[in-house]
């Protein structure tokens, strides 16, 4: 959890650190409405299978932009209007993780869906939700692979 | 304008339902928002959806928090479920209308719950939030608060609806109907969970036997999420599925929550008299030591 981005792991502590679910749902929610979907230059619909996130029934696509100094910026397209929490999650990788060095973002587990969503997720959401997580991972560790690095 | 109780709308009439009262139209909704009698409550799948946007004065219920009991696996007790109807501002006599997500699989498997402690008056929007939706109604961001009500405690009757692992063995030994609404894959044993879904821990798949594979979805259709027309519904469980109205069925999947939709579907629009939830479903079975299973 340390070694997770800073970014990533106030946010977190700060979910962790509440207790009332409506609270945790208007961040969350927040967080939706600062959705940017990927922009045109750096991916246009129809997007391409390979950038489909597994198990996401919002139909969210995942891709990674160079930023200078090897990182990466990670986008997402959410091609369900009604995928609100895939867009929460979506703004919050962009937000949290772009930027980071590649073992930061290798460290995140996909399991932290439950500390920002919390465990009253059903199965499918869950399972949505951590696709997004291991497209980021993905994306990272081929792009470190390309660049002759070792993640 | 139809009634907050049994006239059914002239648009869903003309499908041919058993009992077309059991569903409205998002018109329907959009002329009653402001009716005393009515409640519109959502439930859904993804628990930022009604927070995101709802129907203006709908309510939500929580298919894990408002309905299941927090420590065993069993829905609430009637405590629990008096207090959340009052909370909701219901009497027995509101209706409650519910729609939601996923062409209101979880609003049927909430109106299940209600039909558990006999509260009756309760309907599903037909088409639910994607209609409402794709049709450019008003959502609104405020969540309501309704004058809390002193619903009674009612007697949780799980006979009619419900069945649990006995009822199921005895339905087996009866030679009973079983629907299995899951996927073909989920059916057939290649899976043991949902396609794209994680494993939710059965220990063996396939089916329990004699049951015959009919995956909730079919009774909807995909663009609009409004429940087929009689005689579709007819063909697909009758002409498909070998199902009669006379029939004492058994629906499961995983949890439950889908086959409430297709408990719905036999129940109200075909007019099954005996038709049976098995919320314990296939996590249950495929999990039972000894339990028959046919792959």
């Amino acid at each position: 959890m340390d070694r997770i981005p800073d970014r990533l792991r106030d946010l977190v502590d700060a979910f962790s650190a509440m207790e009332d679910r409506a609270e945790r749902v208007q961040e969350l929610i927040a967080w939706a409405d600062r959705f940017e979907p990927v922009p045109a230059s750096v991916a246009a619909s129809p997007y391409p299978e390979a950038a489909r996130v597994p198990a996401c029934e919002s139909e969210a696509f995942a891709f990674a932009e160079p930023l200078a100094g090897g990182t990466l910026r990670y986008r997402f397209a959410v091609e369900n209007p009604q995928g609100v929490s895939a867009m929460a999650l979506a703004a919050i990788l962009d937000e949290t993780m772009s930027g980071q060095p590649a073992e930061r973002v290798l460290a995140v587990d996909p399991g932290v869906v439950y500390e920002l969503f919390g465990r009253e997720l059903s199965m499918g959401k869950t399972a949505g939700l951590m696709g997004m997580i291991q497209m980021v991972r993905a994306l990272t560790r081929r792009h470190a692979e390309a660049a002759g690095a070792k993640p | 304008m139809a009634s907050a109780t049994n006239e059914a709308e002239p648009a869903i009439a003309g499908r041919g339902y058993a009992l077309p009262e059991m569903l409205v139209t998002t018109r329907w909704v959009a002329d009653h928002l402001d009716d005393p009698a009515v409640r519109i409550v959502e439930s859904d799948e993804d628990p930022l959806l009604y927070a995101a946007g709802h129907i203006p004065g709908a309510a939500e219920v929580d298919w894990t928090r408002d309905l299941n009991d927090p420590v065993v696996r069993d829905y609430l007790d009637s405590g629990r479920f008096a207090d959340l109807a009052s909370r909701l501002g219901i009497t027995p006599e509101t209706t409650v209308v519910f729609y939601g997500d996923k062409s209101n699989w979880w609003a049927c498997y909430a109106l299940w719950v209600f039909r558990l402690f006999g509260h009756t008056r309760a309907k599903i929007m037909d088409g639910g939030r994607l209609k409402w939706t794709k049709e450019g109604r008003p959502m609104s961001r405020e969540t309501p608060a309704f004058p809390r009500t002193d619903y009674p405690a009612p007697v949780r009757d799980d006979a009619r609806d419900r069945a649990l692992r006995d009822d199921v063995v005895a339905h087996l030994d009866a030679g009973g109907a079983l629907i299995d609404v899951r996927s073909p894959e989920e059916y057939s044993g290649e899976r043991l969970h949902m396609p794209d879904y994680p494993n939710e821990g059965a220990l063996r798949g396939g089916h329990i036997p004699t049951a015959k594979n009919v995956p909730w979805a079919r009774a909807v259709n995909a663009d609009t999420g409004e429940f087929k027309s009689a005689d579709a519904l007819r063909e697909i469980y009758e002409s498909g599925a070998g199902l009669s109205p006379t029939d004492d069925v058994i629906a499961y999947c995983r949890i439950g929550e889908r086959s409430s939709h297709t408990w719905f579907a036999l129940k109200f629009l075909l007019g099954y008299e005996r038709v049976r939830n098995y919320d314990g479903s296939w996590t249950e079975w495929g999990n039972l030591v000894g339990a028959p299973i046919e792959k």
